[in-house]
């Protein structure tokens, strides 16, 4: 073993870690992000006193299901994106007569076709395999679906926007821009179980009002007015911010050329 | 007199204080091939990006079929192609997927009609099923230009669409490329740095070095203006001259 050539290999990964500090943030991140759902799972499992019944398949699956749809959403529209980016594709698809509005129009639609085979295979498997009550939300489960569709855009344009800005080396995003909400919005656990602080940070966040929302309607058998109201208030600004946000990096990139740039990183 | 097809006036592109390109000003007419040559960073492609709007001039005024750019986007942009070396089409799709997907994407209603049609014409008929990425160089490229002449272009810009490729097909390329916009009547705009190409091919020529305008003319004017035999050793002298300033 020549000791160079590992130090070259080393050496190789350092440089590129040094300028990436989005590379440097994952280091850290996600470990503490695990670090913080597991704690909070753990503490309301703790928190949860003797004699009382909590359903856990729904409760769990049912947040499971949810948040992978979610997570569909989100992907559908900033991986679509990516493809043309990794193919170099993307200067055909920006000199082609198509406006943003029918660009992002087609990247939803793909995003809902992707997400109810998503929803219907977790769906279908958890009803076989767990006996997962699948409809016990009933007609609940339109204005959460809308919801967590919604959001989801809304953060795909978010991711999109940020990868036209700062280049390809963000395309990590594209798949874990979901993952930065994860711990505040409340999916495997009440939101009471999160300190006071995160509490009032988490009432910003639409995800967490669905999640929260779709516990009471299991428990209770009803909405919560409250958090759907709070979810579609939100989802209002927020989805506003993100076309906002992409057709502003639009901009941004035809005034630096930062197009060209993305087929040729 | 032809019809203005391009016109661009004062066009001023800088980035961090660097004039990428500055101050040019061109004319292409209806039924031209114009080469646009010069060293590496010269511009070229800046203004490639600038006339297919993917970038935003700091200055000055493009005009394409006689209408504003900015005010026209979508109907310009229907009437207008490219294709270069650093934009392919999906490899993971077929050729027959890739060009019904462009048909849609150009707002074509028979638009299955439309790719059989490109498929057959640019003889890409026997690996319609393949993906594009297995595809040869010159197989792609023929791809590539199936696009580009998806929307019948009025205007069709070219950056150095032969660079990847060997001899003989950059030849077949070339020849094909005449051919269609001899049949549509369309204008080029043609970047290479095979001057031989651009000898060859196009009727004027912009030599671009640090973003200007130097010099223009038919090949011969340029041969007969800077006395060399070829315009290999135009863009050498030219080239040259310019870097010792």
């Amino acid at each position: 073993m020549n000791y160079l050539k590992i130090q070259g290999i080393f050496l190789r990964n350092i440089f590129l870690l040094k300028r990436s500090w989005h590379r440097i943030f994952s280091i850290f991140y996600w470990t503490t992000l695990e670090l913080f759902l597991w704690g909070f799972i753990t503490k309301w499992l703790e928190g949860i006193s003797a004699g009382r019944t909590v359903n856990f398949t729904v409760i769990l699956l049912g947040a499971l299901i949810f948040w992978d749809l979610f997570n569909r959403a989100q992907q559908s529209i900033a991986v679509s994106f990516m493809e043309d980016v990794w193919s170099r594709n993307l200067i055909n698809i920006f000199i082609a007569p198509i406006s943003i509005k029918e660009l992002v129009s087609g990247l939803a639609l793909i995003s809902i076709f992707q997400g109810f085979l998503t929803f219907a295979t977790m769906i279908l498997l958890a009803s076989l395999l767990y006996a997962f009550p699948a409809f016990q939300l009933g007609i609940y489960l339109i204005p959460f679906l809308i919801n967590i569709f919604i959001f989801g855009w809304t953060l795909g344009l978010f991711t999109i926007g940020l990868i036209i800005r700062f280049g390809p080396s963000l395309d990590i995003l594209a798949f874990s821009m979901p993952m930065l909400f994860y711990p505040l919005s409340a999916v495997f656990y009440p939101l009471s179980v999160l300190p006071v602080f995160l509490q009032k940070i988490a009432i910003l966040i639409p995800t967490m009002h669905l999640f929260e929302g779709m516990r009471f309607v299991l428990a209770n058998g009803t909405i919560s007015l409250p958090h759907l109201l709070w979810a579609v208030s939100l989802n209002l600004v927020y989805f506003t911010l993100g076309i906002m946000f992409f057709y502003w990096m639009i901009r941004v990139a035809k005034k630096r050329g930062l197009i060209g740039r993305l087929v040729t990183d | 007199m032809a019809e203005s097809m391009l016109r661009v006036e004062n066009l001023t592109k800088k980035y961090n204080g660097f004039t990428a390109v500055d101050h040019v000003s061109f004319e292409i007419k209806k039924g031209e091939v114009v080469g646009l040559v010069g060293p590496n960073g010269a511009g070229k492609t800046t203004i490639i990006h600038i006339l297919l709007s993917l970038l935003n001039p700091d200055e000055g005024q493009v005009k394409i079929f006689g209408k504003n750019f900015a005010k026209n986007e979508d109907e310009i942009l229907s009437k207008l192609n490219f294709a270069g070396p650093y934009s392919s089409l999906p490899y993971n799709l077929t050729p027959e997927e890739n060009l019904l997907i462009f048909s849609l994407l150009y707002g074509f209603k028979d638009a299955k009609a439309r790719s059989e049609a490109l498929l057959e014409e640019f003889q890409l008929t026997k690996f319609r099923k393949r993906k594009s990425g297995s595809l040869s160089s010159g197989e792609q490229m023929r791809l590539s230009l199936a696009k580009a002449f998806l929307n019948n272009p009025k205007l069709l810009l070219l950056d150095e669409p032969t660079a990847f490729l060997d001899p003989s097909a950059a030849k077949e390329m070339r020849e094909r490329i005449c051919q269609k916009m001899k049949e549509t009547n369309g204008a080029i705009l043609w970047t290479s740095h095979n001057m031989k190409e651009i000898e060859k091919i196009c009727d004027r020529i912009l030599f671009l070095f640090k973003g200007k305008i130097i010099t223009q003319g038919t090949p011969r004017e340029l041969m007969e203006k800077f006395n060399k035999p070829d315009l290999e050793e135009v863009f050498i002298h030219l080239a040259g001259q310019n870097n010792k300033i």
